[in-house]
C-alpha cells in the first residue's frame, strides 16, 4: 500500500471533520486574500498615475487653486510636451446623497489626448451639426465637444445608473453652489482598470463660466513630458519658477500624486493587515486542534502500524502530510475563490475604491501561509505520533 | 429534568487544551469585532465631542463640509448681530466666524502626507471654544504670526513641534503651543489668529460661523428664519448634528466592514467549534447512555450539549474581550473623506461593544453546537449501551 493511499484513507475516516477543518481554512484564506486585496487595490490605484506625467498643484494643499495663467508658462518649459488641467467638482446626486461618484472639470481638447492610453471612448451621440474634431480626439466625442454643458461618463457608472446617451443628469454642487445639469454625450471605458469607470468628466470652461464668473482657476495641471527620464529635473524647475509667487506650486510625478491620496488612509492599511494576520492565526489554532484530536484518536492504530514495521519517520510524514493536504486544499480553494469572486463581481466598496483586485502575489502568499499553517498545525501531533513507543500506544487501548 | 450545568462546566474544564484552542478561534473573532467597534466609536466620539448641542453652525447652502463652504463678511456680521446669539459674561456675543483651510503635511514614522485643517479664529471668540486647553508652550498672541497645534497631530506630522516654523504662501508662522480639546477633532487641527491667517491665505470670506444659542429649544424656528433670509444664503445646523453627519460615512463604513469581516470569520470559528463538539459527543457515547438510563430526556441531553458549546464559546468571548481591552486609548488616524482632512482619535472600547462581542460568541457557540447536540440526543439507548 502506498503512503499516499494511507494518507487518503486517514483523511476519509472522519470525513465530516476533514471537511469542516478544510472549510474553516477556506474561510480564513478567503478573508485573508480579500483583506490583502484591499491593500492590493490601493497599491494598484497608485499605478493609475503615470511616471511619465507630472502633476502641478498648489503647494499648501489641493484645496487651493492655481491661476490659469500658469498654463502658457508651463507649456513653454523645455521638456514639457503638453499641458492639461482639471478641477475637482465635488457634486452630489440630489436624489440620493449616498450615491457617490466623482466629477472632474477637464480641458477636453488636451485631456483626452493625454489620457488616450488609459481610457477609450466606447459610445457617443452623433453630433447635431457636422463639426470638425481636433486631431488626437476620438470622433465619437464630436457631440460632447460642441456642447458647453455636455459630459462624458464611465461605463460602469453609466450602466449602474441606467443612464442613456443624451440624458440630462442633475448634480448639486457643494463647492460651486446650485444645481448643475449635464447632458451625457459620450461613455468611456477604462483601458487601465485602476482609472475607474465611476467618473463624470465635463468641460472646464463651463465650470469657469458658470461657477467662477469666467475668472477660472485650476485645481491642478498635468504635464506630459517629451523625455520622462527628466521628470525630476522638470518638476524642480516648475517649482523653482513659482517659489516666491503668491501661489507656489508642488510638482511630482502623477504616480507620486496618486500615492499621496493613498497615504491619506493613514493607519487603515496597517489595521487591515493586522486583522488579516489575526484571521490566519485564529484558524491555525482551529486546524491544530483538529489535527491533535485526529492523532489522539489514532494512538492505538499508530501502535499497530509501528508493530507492523512502519518507521518513526514514516509515521511523522503520514500525520504531517494529512495536515498539509487539508490546509493546502482549503488554502487553494479559499484564495482562488477570493480572487475569482472579488474580481468578477467588480466590488468597489461603494465607489470608494477602484474595482477591487486580488493580486497573484496575494494568492501565492495566501497559499504559502496555508501550507505553513498545515506544517505548523501538524508538527506537534506528528512529532508525538512518531515518538510514541509501541508499548505505550497499545497500553492506551481500552 | 435538566442536566445540571456543573456537568458541562466540568467537561469544559477537563479538556483545557481543546477548550483553549477552540476558544481561541472564537476569541479572535470577538477581538476583531470589539476592536473595529472601538475604532468606529473612537472616531465618532471624537467628532461628536467637537460639536455642542447648544451651538449652531452656519454654512453656505449646499456645502457639505467647512472647506467647501463660504460665508461673506457681511453675512457674518448679520449673524453676529442676531438677538438669538447668547452673550458672554463680558457682554460680547458668543460668536466665532472662522476660516478653515487645509495644508498638506508629511507624516512622521510613516511614508506620505495628509491634509490638516488650519482654523483661523478671532481671539475674542475663545469663550465659545472653552474645551481648548494649552498643555505645552503657550497661547498664540493676537495679531502675531503664531500658531497652536492640537496635541493629537503634533507628534504624527512633521514640523509641528513647538518652535518649528511653517510657511504658507509668503508668510512664515511659528508654532508656540500644543492644545487639547477634550479628545475632540479640534485636536487634529492647527489654530491661529484669523486677522493674520486670512490675508496670508488670500481669503476674504469665512468658512463657517458658529454661535452659542441663547435658547437652544428654539433652534427649529431659528434655522427656518436664517435659511429663508435672502441676504445670507446659508444652512444652519446644531454643531452636534453637523459633526455627527461628518462622522456618519466613515463611522458607518468601519462598523459595516467590522461586521462583515467578523461574520465571515465566525463561519470559520463555528466549523472549529463543531469539530470540537462532535469530538466531545463521540467521546462521551457511554456517558450519554448513562444519562439516558438515569432517565434524562433526549431534549435535556441536547440542551446540555448546547449549553456546553455556548459555555465553551463564552470562554472564548471573555478571552477575546480581554485581548481587545488594551487597544482602548491607543491613538490612530486616518482621513475623514467627508471633510477631506486627517482625524486622529483614540480607540474606545465601549461596554456596548463588549456586550456585542459576548453575544456574538454565544451565537457562535450555539450554531456550532446545534448539530453535534442533535446528534448526541438522537443516539438510541441500545446502540449507546452496545458501545460499552
Amino acid at each position: 500500500m502506498s503512503v499516499f493511499k494511507l494518507i487518503l484513507i486517514n483523511l476519509g475516516r472522519n470525513k465530516r471533520r476533514t471537511i469542516l477543518t478544510m472549510l474553516s481554512v477556506v474561510v480564513a484564506l478567503f478573508l485573508f486574500c480579500a483583506l490583502r486585496g484591499v491593500l492590493d487595490t490601493l497599491e494598484a490605484s497608485i499605478k493609475v498615475g503615470s511616471e511619465t506625467r507630472l502633476v502641478t498643484r498648489n503647494k499648501i494643499s489641493l484645496i487651493f487653486p492655481l491661476p490659469l495663467s500658469y498654463r502658457d508658462r508651463l507649456a513653454g518649459i523645455p521638456g514639457v510636451k503638453a499641458v492639461s488641467y482639471a478641477n475637482w467638482f465635488g457634486g452630489r446626486d440630489p436624489v440620493d446623497p449616498h450615491n457617490f461618484y466623482a466629477q472632474f472639470a477637464v480641458d477636453a481638447t488636451t485631456y483626452f489626448p493625454m489620457y488616450a492610453r488609459d481610457i477609450e471612448i466606447v459610445a457617443g451621440d452623433p453630433p447635431q451639426v457636422q463639426v470638425a474634431v481636433p486631431a488626437g480626439l476620438d470622433p465619437k466625442l464630436a457631440s460632447f465637444l460642441s456642447e458647453r454643458d455636455a459630459c462624458v461618463v464611465g461605463e460602469r457608472l453609466f450602466k449602474r445608473m441606467k443612464w442613456k446617451l443624451g440624458q440630462r443628469v442633475p448634480v448639486s454642487g457643494t463647492i460651486y453652489p446650485g444645481t448643475w445639469t449635464f447632458t451625457i454625450r459620450a461613455v468611456y471605458r477604462a483601458k487601465n482598470p485602476a482609472f475607474g469607470e465611476e467618473t463624470m468628466l465635463f468641460h472646464w470652461k463651463y465650470l469657469s463660466e458658470k461657477g467662477m464668473g469666467g475668472q477660472g482657476t485650476v485645481g491642478w495641471y498635468a504635464l506630459e513630458l517629451s523625455d520622462p527620464s527628466r521628470a525630476g529635473a522638470v518638476a524642480h524647475q516648475v517649482d523653482a519658477i513659482y517659489e516666491s509667487s503668491f501661489a507656489p506650486t508642488r510638482t511630482e510625478t502623477e504616480r507620486a500624486f496618486q500615492a499621496g491620496f493613498v497615504s491619506m488612509y493613514g493607519n487603515v492599511p496597517f489595521l487591515i493587515g493586522v486583522i488579516g494576520i489575526a484571521v490566519v492565526f485564529a484558524i491555525l489554532l482551529v486546524a491544530a486542534n483538529t489535527m491533535m484530536m485526529a492523532a489522539r484518536e489514532r494512538t492505538a492504530e499508530i501502535g499497530v502500524m509501528k508493530t507492523l514495521g512502519f518507521e518513526d519517520g514514516m509515521i511523522f510524514k503520514v500525520v504531517l502530510s494529512e495536515a498539509a493536504i487539508i490546509t493546502l486544499g482549503g488554502g487553494l480553494i479559499g484564495a482562488l475563490f477570493a480572487k475569482w469572486l472579488i474580481e468578477s463581481s467588480g466590488f468597489n466598496a461603494g465607489g470608494l475604491l477602484p474595482p477591487m483586485t486580488v493580486s497573484w502575489a496575494t494568492v501565492t502568499i495566501g497559499i504559502a501561509i496555508a501550507v505553513l499553517m498545515g506544517a505548523t498545525s501538524g508538527l506537534l501531533p506528528a512529532w508525538q505520533a512518531s515518538r510514541l513507543s509501541i508499548v505505550d500506544a497499545l497500553r492506551r487501548v481500552d | 429534568m435538566a442536566i445540571p450545568i456543573v456537568y458541562n462546566v466540568r467537561n469544559v474544564m477537563q479538556r483545557p487544551l481543546t477548550t483553549l484552542a477552540t476558544g481561541w478561534g472564537i476569541a479572535m473573532v470577538v477581538t476583531i469585532l470589539v476592536g473595529t467597534f472601538a475604532l468606529a466609536s473612537g472616531f465618532q466620539a471624537a467628532l461628536l465631542g467637537t460639536g455642542s448641542p447648544n451651538n449652531a453652525i452656519v454654512l453656505r447652502t449646499g456645502a457639505d463640509s467647512e472647506i467647501s463652504s463660504g460665508i461673506e463678511r457681511d453675512a457674518a456680521n448679520i449673524i453676529r448681530a442676531l438677538p438669538d446669539v447668547a452673550v458672554g459674561p463680558d457682554g460680547r456675543p458668543l460668536v466665532s466666524a472662522e476660516m478653515v483651510v487645509l495644508t498638506n503635511l508629511n507624516r512622521v514614522g510613516q511614508k506620505g502626507s495628509s491634509n490638516i485643517p488650519i482654523r483661523g479664529l478671532d481671539p475674542s471668540s475663545f469663550a465659545l471654544r472653552d474645551q481648548m486647553k494649552i498643555v505645552e508652550g503657550r497661547m498664540f498672541r493676537p495679531g502675531s504670526d503664531e500658531l497652536i497645534v492640537g496635541q493629537r497631530i503634533a507628534r504624527r506630522f512633521s514640523g509641528l513641534r513647538i518652535g518649528d516654523r511653517v510657511t504658507f504662501g509668503q508668510r512664515t508662522f511659528t508654532i508656540v503651543g500644543h492644545f487639547t480639546a477634550g479628545g475632540s477633532a479640534f485636536e487634529s487641527e492647527i489654530w491661529g489668529d484669523n486677522a493674520v491667517l486670512m490675508p496670508a491665505f488670500d481669503r476674504d470670506a469665512f468658512q463657517s460661523v458658529t454661535f452659542r444659542m441663547r435658547d437652544p429649544a428654539h433652534f427649529a424656528e431659528l434655522k427656518k428664519r436664517l435659511e429663508a433670509d435672502p441676504r445670507l444664503g446659508v444652512q444652519v445646523k446644531t454643531e452636534r448634528a453637523f459633526y455627527s453627519e461628518q462622522s456618519q460615512m466613515l463611522g458607518g463604513m468601519i462598523r459595516v466592514a467590522g461586521v462583515v469581516i467578523t461574520l465571515i470569520m465566525a463561519v470559520g470559528a463555528i466549523f472549529g467549534a463543531m469539530n470540537t463538539m462532535y469530538a466531545a459527543v463521540s467521546q462521551r457515547t457511554r456517558e450519554i447512555a448513562v444519562l439516558l438510563t438515569l432517565g434524562f430526556s433526549k431534549g435535556s441531553i441536547m440542551l446540555s450539549f448546547l449549553i456546553e458549546s455556548v459555555l465553551l464559546a463564552l470562554v472564548g468571548g471573555v478571552i477575546g474581550c480581554l485581548l481587545a481591552l488594551p487597544i482602548n486609548g491607543i491613538t490612530t488616524s486616518t482621513t475623514n473623506w467627508s471633510s477631506f482632512s486627517e482625524v486622529a482619535f483614540a480607540f474606545r472600547v465601549t461596554p456596548l461593544g463588549l456586550v456585542m462581542g459576548m453575544l456574538f460568541a454565544a451565537a457562535m457557540g450555539f450554531f456550532g453546537g446545534l448539530l453535534p447536540a442533535r446528534r448526541a440526543a438522537s443516539q438510541s439507548l441500545a446502540s449507546s449501551l452496545r458501545a460499552m
